[in-house]
């Protein structure tokens, strides 16, 4: 392993991070608002990697088919809410889990039928073609550093709103305590439908940018979804800095690993049980190391609410 | 004089800038109800906390029948003969008023790690329940579902349950909290009942209940106790009044 | 629960003569297999999420890892019941332990999330194991023999074997819940804060409920996978996790028989609508919200309601 592609690996982890930020925000948020856990998230960042695909072959422009996904996948979001989300606050996190997992069901499912099975596959935007030199001698493809910029501006922007607006400000209290809120005289539900919807863009907005680095299929949301749980349980849940450090934590445990455990392994095993072995190791370590923290701080790295 | 049962020796809390336990010295004697009373901010909620074990103080120690008992968990100082109700009724509410208190019989005879056997009919757990059941009144009551009792009851069934651990001493966190004049009164008779048998620690809000139960008084401001004393001194402490009786005569 | 106890009675019944009143062909019995071994991981759940309030969204792991100790150790040539039995239920009691040592330290969503991340470990590390097939599976050389005997190859021998396994889950877990240990279980589901103020902590009657669960989970991964003779990742997944999750909300949480009907009713349900269609999870995933929003208490809850 060279220090030319360690590198690369660092950057893939945190490209990989500011993905799972973006799902991973409204994750948090929508559940430190309103006590709600979304399973269906994880479909959100794929229907948004489907609508950005879909758009840009029409269009046969990949930024108005990034323009046209944003709004789409806020309207899904927002017909999700209303079909379904809606009707779920007032019960307990099982029923949330199990009605949002039928969700998942039906727009895996769904897509299916739209897009049929087989992976799309995204052009990369000709404006970010090609590579720009890191090191001398090593190339990085362009889109990605766009997408590592575009996951960073985001998260700039999202704390911007969450610290400095009033909204934010009444996202913040109610992910701390959701009553005092209500008793200020907010319509906490129009307060989550915003929060909701927003989120639901945000995981969209993942997906679209995803589009040209991983395969456009149905279920890719499955794993997005679970890593995004990971992220926001060791960061602390309801809290937007601890998703975003929690992220790029995970991003990188989880690329690193993938490409230095099998070598790591070699030191002790020949090269076929290395591979193996490596395999298996890496694909547990972004647990492990959820594991490792959560022994130490049950509530995640900076957690919200008190007690 | 006796050794004390319970010593809560310099005990010092801070949140942030704020010390809302602030080097409290408190001893409890056997047999005796000490009651701590103080308005509200004193940090009354605090001390009970230290006291069982839900927060740790920053310094400073809680010993119970000569033993520090200051780092262990609510449930090993309970074993250890520590008992408390709870300012917000704590019952298992689908239980009834005998399960409850069989759960706390069962705890302290015998393993609960037994797996065969429905607990529901053994019968010396049973007995043991329904006694301490009669003992606060509620012997004909036993077969209702806990959240089916009215608030006093389910008062009474906390107190059963305390006794049913076979406390060396009971902490009783506000226990008129939210009953009627009715239920205060058959409260207070109860209390006086179970006064000579028991060694208790009161936290009370109620003043009167307080002046007619304790043998001795703590009176808790700004986390500090300003005053120990019989109820006959505590009523004449000038400071006591300024602090505390002044604004807000119970 | 004494005066509902015929339904569940009934069906356990009917499995019992179903092979011999036009039910005991292949397809059927097969069909009735899955039914009942996925019935006794759900009861093993509902044990754990009715009885000791932990609503783990990981459970397919346990079976997994039982389906996997047996396709494990016939690729290395064991199929000795005796060993690869407990080999199953070690394995699965073992990830329980472990995963459930860090996870019962949190409660609430907390614990969903982190028991849906673990199974995700266990699923992803058995995507890896390329030797015994990773994503592709494994297809086993043959069913696990007992004492020498091929009495899981009989068909129906298997079918009562899975039904004896069911009826004795459902029999255990009841004891279990009346028990000493199911009594501080149940009482600390419902408040945690009273049992620690009677001298107990929970942790470790959690702790211990939950390596049973997982126990259980791993026997009746054993027999999934002398069932279909294969394994693959697919059993671990967090959808299996939310599958027998269903089934325990659809059985009716709080009532154990409840999982073994809604197992029952799923399987059937699953395999018919599969038969009509391609994209039959476009009925089955509004059908599974419709039966969470409007069938609270279960279908167990509908037949104690007339009886109550």
């Amino acid at each position: 392993m060279t220090t030319q592609l360690l590198l690369v690996q660092a950057l893939n982890g945190l490209q990989l991070g500011v993905l799972l930020f973006l799902v991973a925000a409204g994750l948090t948020l929508v559940f430190g608002v309103m006590d709600f856990i979304n399973l269906a998230h994880g479909v959100q960042y794929m229907l948004g990697a489907y609508l950005g695909a879909a758009f840009a072959a029409a269009t046969g422009s990949f930024w108005l088919g990034l323009a046209l996904a944003l709004p789409a996948a806020l309207a899904a979001g927002l017909l999700l809410e209303l079909l379904v989300f809606r009707h779920l606050y007032d019960r307990d996190h099982l029923s949330q889990v199990l009605a949002t997992f039928g969700v998942i069901l039906v727009l895996n499912e769904g897509v299916k039928v739209v897009w049929g099975a087989a992976p799309l596959q995204v052009p990369i935007p000709p404006l970010l073609e090609g590579g720009i030199e890191i090191m001398p001698g090593l190339q990085y493809p362009i889109y990605r550093v766009a997408v590592l910029g575009a996951g960073i501006a985001t998260a700039g922007l999202l704390w911007w709103l969450v610290e400095r607006t009033r909204a934010g400000m009444l996202v913040r209290a109610g992910a701390t305590n959701p009553a005092m809120v209500s008793a200020l005289g907010v319509d906490v539900r129009q307060l989550f439908t915003m929060v909701f919807a927003f989120g639901a863009m945000l995981a969209g907005f993942a997906g679209v940018l995803a589009g040209p680095i991983f395969s456009v299929e149905p279920g890719m949301g499955d794993n997005v979804l679970i890593l995004a749980f990971v992220v926001i349980v060791i960061g602390g849940i309801g809290s937007i800095r601890g998703a975003f450090v929690a992220a790029l934590l995970v991003g990188l445990i989880d690329t690193l690993g993938k490409s230095l455990m099998p070598d790591l392994m070699r030191l002790f095993l020949d090269a076929s049980a290395a591979r193996q072995a490596g395999a298996a190791l890496a694909s547990m370590l972004v647990y492990v190391a959820m594991a490792a923290i959560l022994a130490f701080r049950p509530a995640g790295l900076f957690p919200v609410r008190a007690g | 004089m006796a050794e004390p049962l319970l010593r809560l020796v310099d005990l010092r809390k801070h949140y942030g800038g704020l010390a809302v336990t602030d080097g409290v010295c408190l001893d409890v004697l056997p047999g005796e109800i000490h009651a701590v009373i103080g308005p509200n901010g004193a940090g009354k909620t605090t001390l009970i906390h230290e006291v069982t074990g839900i927060v740790a103080p920053d310094s400073g120690r809680v010993v119970f029948a000569g033993r520090d008992i200051t780092r262990l968990s609510l449930a090993r100082r309970v074993r250890a003969g520590l008992a408390r109700t709870f300012q917000i009724t704590s019952v298992v509410a689908g239980f009834t008023a005998l399960e409850n208190v069989a759960l706390a019989v069962q705890a302290r005879s015998g393993s609960s790690f037994r797996f065969l056997r429905p607990a529901a009919t053994e019968r010396a757990t049973n007995d043991a329940a329904m006694a301490a059941l009669a003992e606060v009144g509620l012997a004909d009551r036993a077969a209702i579902p806990a959240g089916a009792l009215s608030h006093g009851e389910k008062r009474a069934l906390e107190l059963a349950i305390a006794l049913a651990t076979q406390p060396r001493l009971l902490l009783l966190d506000e226990p008129l909290a939210g009953a009627g004049p009715e239920e205060t009164e058959r409260l207070i008779a109860l209390l006086t009942r179970l006064k000579s048998a028991y060694t208790i620690l009161l936290v009370e809000h109620d003043m009167q209940a307080v002046f007619a139960l304790a043998d001795r008084v703590s009176v808790l401001v700004y986390g500090r106790v300003i005053a120990t004393g019989t109820v006959a001194q505590i009523r004449g402490d000038a400071a006591v009044r300024a602090a505390y009786l002044g604004e807000d005569e119970g | 629960m004494a005066r509902e106890a015929w339904l569940p009675l009934a069906v356990l019944l009917a499995l019992g003569a179903a092979p011999f009143v036009g039910l005991g062909g292949s397809y059927e019995t097969t069909l009735m297999a899955r039914g009942m071994i996925l019935g006794m991981a759900a009861v093993s759940l509902a044990f754990l999420v009715g009885g000791a309030g932990l609503a783990s969204l990981g459970h397919a792991a346990s079976l997994g890892i039982g389906a996997y100790a047996v396709a494990i150790l016939d690729a290395h040539g064991v199929t000795d019941a005796a060993r690869v039995l407990p080999a199953a239920i070690g394995a699965a009691a073992l990830f329980s332990l472990v995963t459930g040592a860090i996870s019962i330290r949190t409660s609430g969503v907390h614990f969903i999330m982190i028991t849906l991340a673990f199974g995700q470990m266990a699923f992803f590390t058995a995507s890896s194991l390329a030797a015994y097939g990773g994503d592709d599976g494994y297809t086993m050389y043959s069913r696990t023999e007992v004492w020498g005997a091929r009495l899981l190859e009989d068909r129906l021998a298997f079918h009562y074997i899975c039904l004896g396994a069911l009826a004795l889950t459902w029999g255990g877990c009841a004891m279990l819940l009346a028990s000493r240990f199911g009594r501080v279980l149940r009482a600390a589901r419902e408040n945690a804060q009273r049992v620690e103020a009677v001298g107990l902590s929970p942790y470790p009657f959690r702790l211990l409920a939950y390596v049973i669960a997982g126990a259980i989970a791993g026997a009746a991964g054993f027999l999934l996978a002398n069932a279909t003779e294969f394994v693959s990742p697919a059993t671990l997944s967090w959808q299996r996790s939310g599958e027998l999750l269903f089934m325990v909300i659809l059985g009716g949480v709080g009532r154990l028989w409840g999982a073994i009907l809604g197992a029952l009713v799923f399987v059937v349900l699953e395999t018919w609508l599969a038969q009509q269609m391609q994209h039959w999870k476009l009925v089955f995933g509004p059908l599974l919200i419709l039966a969470v929003l409007f069938l609270r208490g279960g279908l167990s809850g509908l037949v104690a309601r007339r009886h109550g």
